[in-house]
C-alpha cells in the first residue's frame, strides 16, 4: 500500500502558555480517527508540550509572537507534526539536544525538552537558525487501540 | 486566572502533603510551585509529600516542579518524598534517569488506571 496522506491541518496561535494545553488537546484530537492507545496518545501529547513550551520560553522569550503547527494524518496510521516559530532561534542545536541542558536557568527548566521529543517521537528533526526562527519536525506511528 | 485550584495542601505532625492533579506543564507549574513554596517556607516541616497519584499529563516542565521542591526541600533540611506517582509522572521520570535521585514512595491506596 502506498503511503499517501488523508488528512491535514494547519492551526496558527499566539505563544502564551495557557496554548499548551491547547496545542496538546487540538494534536490529540486530529489523532483519535486512528483509534490510538492511551500511551501513543500520551506521547503524542507530551512532544507537542515540549515543542510549544519552547517557543513560549525561549523562541520568543518576553514577547508573544505566532507558533505555526501542521499536522498531516498518513494512511498507514501515523501522523506528523511541525511545529514553527519566527523567534530567536538557537545558536548551537546540537548543544540544545543535549539532556539537562538549559539556557533558562532562573525559570526551574529541566532541560529535558529535546531529549523527551526525540526519545517519544519515531522520526524527529530539529532545524533552527539564529533571528530567524526554529522548526521542530516529529513523526508518530499509532498503535490501535485493540482493548475496543 | 487561579493557577492553585487544582493544589490542596495538609500540614499535620510535621508532615506536609501537597497533592497535585490533573495536567502539569509550563504553564501550572508557577503557580504550584508558588503555593507549595510559599507554605514550604512558613511552616518548616520535618517532612514533605509531593502526592502526584492524579496527574492525568506531565511534561519536563512537571520534572522541573519535582526537582526544583527535592532541591529546596534539601536546603530547608526538610525529608522530600514523591508520593504515588501516576504512570504519565513516572514515564517522564524514566527518561529522564532521576529514580536514584528522588525517592518514591507508593501507598496501597493507589489506583492503577
Amino acid at each position: 500500500m502506498k503511503r499517501t496522506k488523508v488528512n491535514e491541518m494547519k492551526v496558527i496561535f499566539d505563544s502564551k502558555s495557557e496554548n499548551e494545553s491547547l496545542a496538546r488537546y487540538i494534536c490529540a484530537a486530529f489523532c483519535a480517527v486512528f483509534d490510538p492507545t492511551v500511551e501513543a496518545l500520551a506521547d503524542v501529547k507530551c512532544t507537542v508540550s515540549e515543542a510549544v513550551t519552547n517557543c513560549v520560553v525561549h523562541a520568543y522569550k518576553d514577547t508573544v509572537g505566532k507558533i505555526y503547527m501542521t499536522l498531516k494524518a498518513y494512511n498507514d496510521s501515523s501522523v506528523s507534526i511541525s511545529i514553527r516559530d519566527k523567534g530567536c532561534g538557537i545558536e548551537d542545536t546540537k548543544q540544545a539536544r543535549e539532556p539537562l541542558f538549559t539556557t533558562d536557568l532562573a525559570g526551574e527548566r529541566s532541560g529535558m525538552g529535546f531529549p523527551i521529543m526525540e526519545s517519544l517521537s519515531e522520526r524527529f528533526s530539529l532545524k533552527s537558525k539564529p533571528g530567524v526562527g526554529t522548526q521542530v519536525s516529529m513523526s508518530f506511528k499509532l498503535d490501535k487501540n485493540t482493548k475496543g | 486566572m487561579n493557577t492553585h485550584e487544582k493544589l490542596k495542601l495538609e500540614y499535620a505532625d510535621n508532615v506536609m502533603i501537597a497533592y497535585v492533579s490533573d495536567d502539569i506543564d509550563h504553564h501550572r507549574a508557577k503557580g504550584i510551585r508558588e503555593g507549595i513554596d510559599a507554605r514550604l517556607y512558613a511552616d518548616r516541616p520535618e517532612r514533605f509529600l509531593l502526592d502526584m497519584s492524579e496527574v492525568s499529563f506531565m511534561d519536563s516542565s512537571g520534572l522541573g516542579l519535582i526537582l526544583g521542591r527535592f532541591t529546596l526541600c534539601r536546603e530547608l533540611g526538610i525529608d522530600f518524598a514523591l508520593s504515588n506517582p501516576s504512570r504519565e509522572v513516572e514515564k517522564i521520570l524514566d527518561l529522564a534517569g532521576t529514580s536514584r535521585l528522588i525517592r518514591i514512595e507508593k501507598s496501597e491506596k493507589r489506583k492503577d488506571k
